[in-house]
């Protein structure tokens, strides 16, 4: 730093005045030029509101700890990440980090930042901001389920900042990945947050009482006011860092508001009824009522395909030993028995799953990438079709038989004879046991279904073990493979079959050193080969047994221009920011 | 005179009812659990006598139907295809009254053809069949939880207004606090408190069975009221005079005049037994998948697409109706009939 003469200091004392009395004038705090990233869609119109429904209220507007759906969809609005994925290639692009290299041996990111850009009340963002996001993000003490994205090879990853615009990133292997990890990253403002995360009170700050002006994010909206039970409004962020074509700084909508609609029934009948503009993760029956009125009502609904849900059923195959669960202990003889499970999976009617549970909007399953991770499906997957003679053969193999009533026992002697277990607030699921049920009662397999409400169905898979089998769902964060790592990786802790954290067969070893292998290689056609054989092995030795992948579904206003929906989520909110009313 | 007569008529419907029911698998033409996947949400099959050259037959017939498998909804009467409804036919097996297996239904069409009455539900599953069987259980709910709750009711009444004194101020003020009992809760625990491998029909019974525990206390106080009149009249105090035991003097004086109260108890409690099944079964808490019961297809009338879209989804329910009538219709009756005697 030289020395300021008198009239630079007053020139400067000058522009602070301006700065305070026209927060949205151009030029920045630190005096370099404000830069903005100029975005190719077709330019809109700025003003009017957008209002969009939410399932719940969200239990907190602290990005770092943030799990729930609702809060994450607020707060997505609310913030900005170093390295975006565009939702529509799926691929990783530019967003507060403007560009970046990653050294020859794929273990240092530099990535330099924007310049000049401001939070939403008008504070200067440099590369301590972005340090300090990653200090909390990794902090064991904050207890961010972000936290494990950010760990590679056993190891967090190293920020430093190299200079006010410049920070680097170091992993100790290689990361296929590493790119990616920064969308959803949201850089938190210093100047707000240091003190309380340096008091130890991080796990309190900015929930849904902290008064609006003592939030600030780098997304395109800001915090306007929340009402407990209603809404929350969001107003336009006037230091966003975005601008269209014409040069118009973005967001385009002055307001977005968020009602709380807490059923997706009712979320149908408000947006049909013209309270909200957008609508979302609704299921292919509502989507035939919704399409029946959509000339009539000016809105459109729209079928992107498959998404990347993925439902199955499994089998518990956790270690029992010192639970007093003799009973399922048993039938764990059949379920550990591949050719049990192959015998299921072959009886199961998925096309028939496709048609009564999602109204033909799905695609049937053999493995667990779905066909809208055109990346990473492996084509060459076979698809069986389903046949209950090749069932009876597989059974047959594995010493099962038929009494004179059609009713299967095992080679003791012992019926066969299990539940599976739904979730009770997921309609579609237990129209699929329904359908399985039926299936495999074909097969002489006396199945019953019980349904449970969602906590204490998760509850039985990760801490009791006390169920047989199951029907879930998973909906990949992302569509590349290391977003699945914790799935199936036997110490994975979504590895729901078997929760002992190590592989119990040589196939499930196998698995464990191709996700490994996957993850530390660089050159996506290796990836992809590598990949391909875990879904190979997955739809041979069957695990889980896949079942359908439904599409997503959305709908919109006619007036809402620039909607691009992406089976990525957020599906329909991903460019808020560019949304706007004709 | 009319009373006896609408007596008659309620008794005669509320048969007629009970006996399709008992033997729904003979007056279903399907199995409760055949699904149909090719026909989801199959409106109610038309019976026609005129075909659509304008001729009349005389055996009533149905058309087929013809559906695109990849798109829902798209069902569509197939004109070329024609199947004459039969009566008495072969058909899947089932058991009469769960004793003996038969395979006679009372009607039907020759394969491929599929007669629904009253439609199919998400599955093709007939919703005729399904009603008839959903019954079974149904019914056998309300009737058990009735007699159970008026057999305790009864019981307890005529002891409280027998003895009087202490009993009866025991008895009554704990029959009120299991009237003040939110019941629902009650059922929620004790639901809650079960294993997952207890068969969900034992469940269900289990379950039917507190509730019925749990009403006495309403028919109680009746009775007391009855038992308390009862005990003072002159024949009574007659016999108890000539030495009679209080057993002899409650079973052979005093509880057949609480008799008529009791059977109207009944009638009166049942629909409303029968209502509370559909509750618990629309709350999650009834028997499972696939065995249907009346709960559980008014259930799916809980989601938007079916309420708007397939309106012979309502229909169980709309026959609901006439059949709660006709029981209270026959209380009512029933009420009239025992006036005289109990005055």
């Amino acid at each position: 730093m030289g020395k300021f003469r008198l009239g630079e200091l007053l020139a400067l004392a000058c522009a602070m005045a301006a700065l305070c009395l026209f927060p949205s004038a151009v030029s920045p705090a630190n005096g370099a030029r404000e830069d903005l990233m100029v975005m190719e869609n077709a330019a809109g119109k700025t003003g009017g509101r957008l209002v969009v429904a939410l399932r719940s209220e969200p239990k907190t507007l602290n990005p770092v700890l943030a799990i729930d759906d609702p809060s994450r969809d607020v707060i997505r609005c609310l913030s900005g990440d170093l390295i975006h994925i565009n939702r529509e290639t799926l691929k990783t692009g530019p967003a507060l980090a403007k560009s970046w290299n990653v050294s020859t041996d794929g273990r240092m990111y530099t990535l330099h930042l924007r310049q000049g850009l401001r939070f939403s009340d008008g504070e200067a963002f440099s590369a301590d901001d972005v340090v300090f996001t990653f200090q909390v993000y990794l902090d064991e003490n904050t207890h961010s389920p972000q936290r494990d994205l950010l760990v590679v090879g056993g190891k967090p990853i190293e920020v430093k900042k190299l200079d006010s615009s410049t920070v680097q990133f170091s992993l100790v292997q290689p990361y296929a990945a590493a790119e990616r990890i920064f969308d959803g990253i949201a850089i938190l403002p210093r100047h707000l947050l240091e003190k309380s995360y340096r008091a130890g009170e991080f796990s309190h700050t900015w929930s849904l009482s902290t008064p609006p002006n003592q939030f600030a994010g780098l997304g395109p909206f800001r915090l306007k006011e929340y009402i407990a039970g209603q809404r929350i409004v969001l107003e336009k962020n006037p230091y966003y860092w975005k601008q269209d074509s014409a040069g118009v700084r973005l967001p385009y909508f002055n307001e977005l508001v968020f009602l709380f609609v807490p059923s997706e029934d009712a979320q149908v009948i408000r947006f049909e009824g013209g309270d909200t503009d957008i609508l979302s993760r609704f299921s292919a029956d509502n989507f035939g009522v919704l399409e029946k009125q959509q000339a009539a009502k000016n809105y459109h609904v729209e079928d992107l395909g498959a998404g990347l849900e993925y439902s199955f059923l499994f089998f518990n195959m956790n270690d029992l030993g010192s639970k007093a669960l003799t009973g399922i202990a048993k039938k764990q003889l059949w379920f550990r028995d591949v050719r049990f499970r192959q015998a299921v999976s072959a009886a199961i009617d998925r096309t028939g799953i496709v048609r009564l549970v999602y109204n033909g909007r799905a695609t049937p399953l053999w493995g667990q990438v779905t066909p809208g991770n055109k990346l990473w499906v492996d084509a060459a997957l076979p698809h069986p079709t389903r046949s209950l003679e090749r069932a009876r053969q597989l059974l047959q193999s594995a010493g099962f038989s038929w009494t004179p009533e059609g009713t299967l026992v095992d080679s003791r002697g012992s019926e066969v004879e299990f539940s599976i277990l739904t979730s009770a607030s997921n309609a579609q699921r237990t129209k699929m046991a329904t359908i399985i049920q039926d299936d495999l009662s074909r097969l002489g397999m006396k199945v019953q279904i019980v349904s449970l409400e969602f906590r204490a169905m998760v509850d039985r898979f990760l801490n009791t073990y006390d169920y047989e089998a199951a029907i879930m769902g998973l909906v990949s964060g992302d569509a590349d493979p290391t977003a699945e790592m914790n799935v199936w990786v036997s110490s994975g802790e979504t590895h729901l079959w078997d929760l002992e954290g190590k592989p119990s067969a040589p196939w499930e070893s196998e698995m464990d050193r191709l996700m490994e292998q996957q993850l530390t290689t660089l050159d996506y056609s290796r990836r992809k080969q590598l990949y391909d054989r875990v879904q190979e092995i997955v739809a041979d030795n069957l695990p889980v047994i896949c079942l359908a992948s439904p599409n997503v579904l959305v709908a919109a206003r006619n007036r809402i221009g620039n909607f691009h929906p992406a089976i990525l989520d957020p599906y329909a909110l991903w460019n808020v920011e560019e949304l706007y009313a004709h | 005179m009319r009373n006896r007569r609408k007596l008659v008529a309620c008794a005669f419907l509320l048969a007629g009812f009970h006996i399709a029911v008992l033997f729904a698998g003979f007056f279903a033409p399907y199995g409760y659990a055949a699904q149909d996947r090719e026909l989801p949400f199959t409106p109610p099959t038309r019976v026609h006598f005129m075909d659509s050259q304008g001729h009349f037959h005389i055996r009533p017939f149905i058309y087929g139907w013809q559906s695109d498998a990849s798109v829902s909804g798209s069902l569509q009467v197939d004109f070329t295809r024609y199947y004459p409804v039969r009566f008495f036919v072969q058909g899947t097996p089932h058991k009469v009254a769960g004793l003996f297996v038969s395979r006679e239904h009372l009607f039907g069409v020759d394969e491929p053809g599929r007669i629904f009455i009253l439609g199919t539900d998400a599955f093709g599953r007939d919703q005729f069949s399904r009603f008839l069987y959903g019954g079974q259980v149904s019914l056998l709910a309300g009737l058990l939880a009735a007699g159970l709750s008026v057999m305790f009711g009864v019981l307890i009444g005529a002891i409280a207004g027998f003895y009087g004194g202490w009993i009866d101020e025991g008895l009554m003020r704990s029959g009120e606090l299991f009237l003040a009992l939110p019941w629902l809760y009650l059922l929620f625990a004790v639901r809650a408190a079960m294993p997952l491998h207890v068969s969900q029909s034992q469940i269900f019974l289990l379950l039917v069975s507190v509730m019925g525990l749990i009403g006495w206390a309403r028919p109680a106080r009746l009775v007391r009221g009855v038992v308390l009149s009862a005990k003072e009249r002159y024949f009574v105090l007659a016999a108890r005079g000539f030495g009679a035991s209080d057993a002899y003097l409650l079973r052979r004086h005093v509880l057949p005049q609480a008799s008529g109260v009791a059977l109207t108890q009944i009638t009166l409690l049942i629909p409303q037994y029968v209502l509370a099944e559909v509750t618990l079964t629309f709350l999650g808490l009834g028997v499972s998948e696939p065995m249907p019961s009346w709960g559980s297809l008014l259930s799916s009338l809980q989601q938007y697409y079916v309420l708007s879209t397939y309106w012979w989804m309502f229909l169980p329910a709309v026959i609901l109706i006439p059949l709660f009538l006709t029981y209270y219709l026959a209380a009512d009756a029933l009420q009239e009939h025992w006036k005289p005697v109990s005055l």
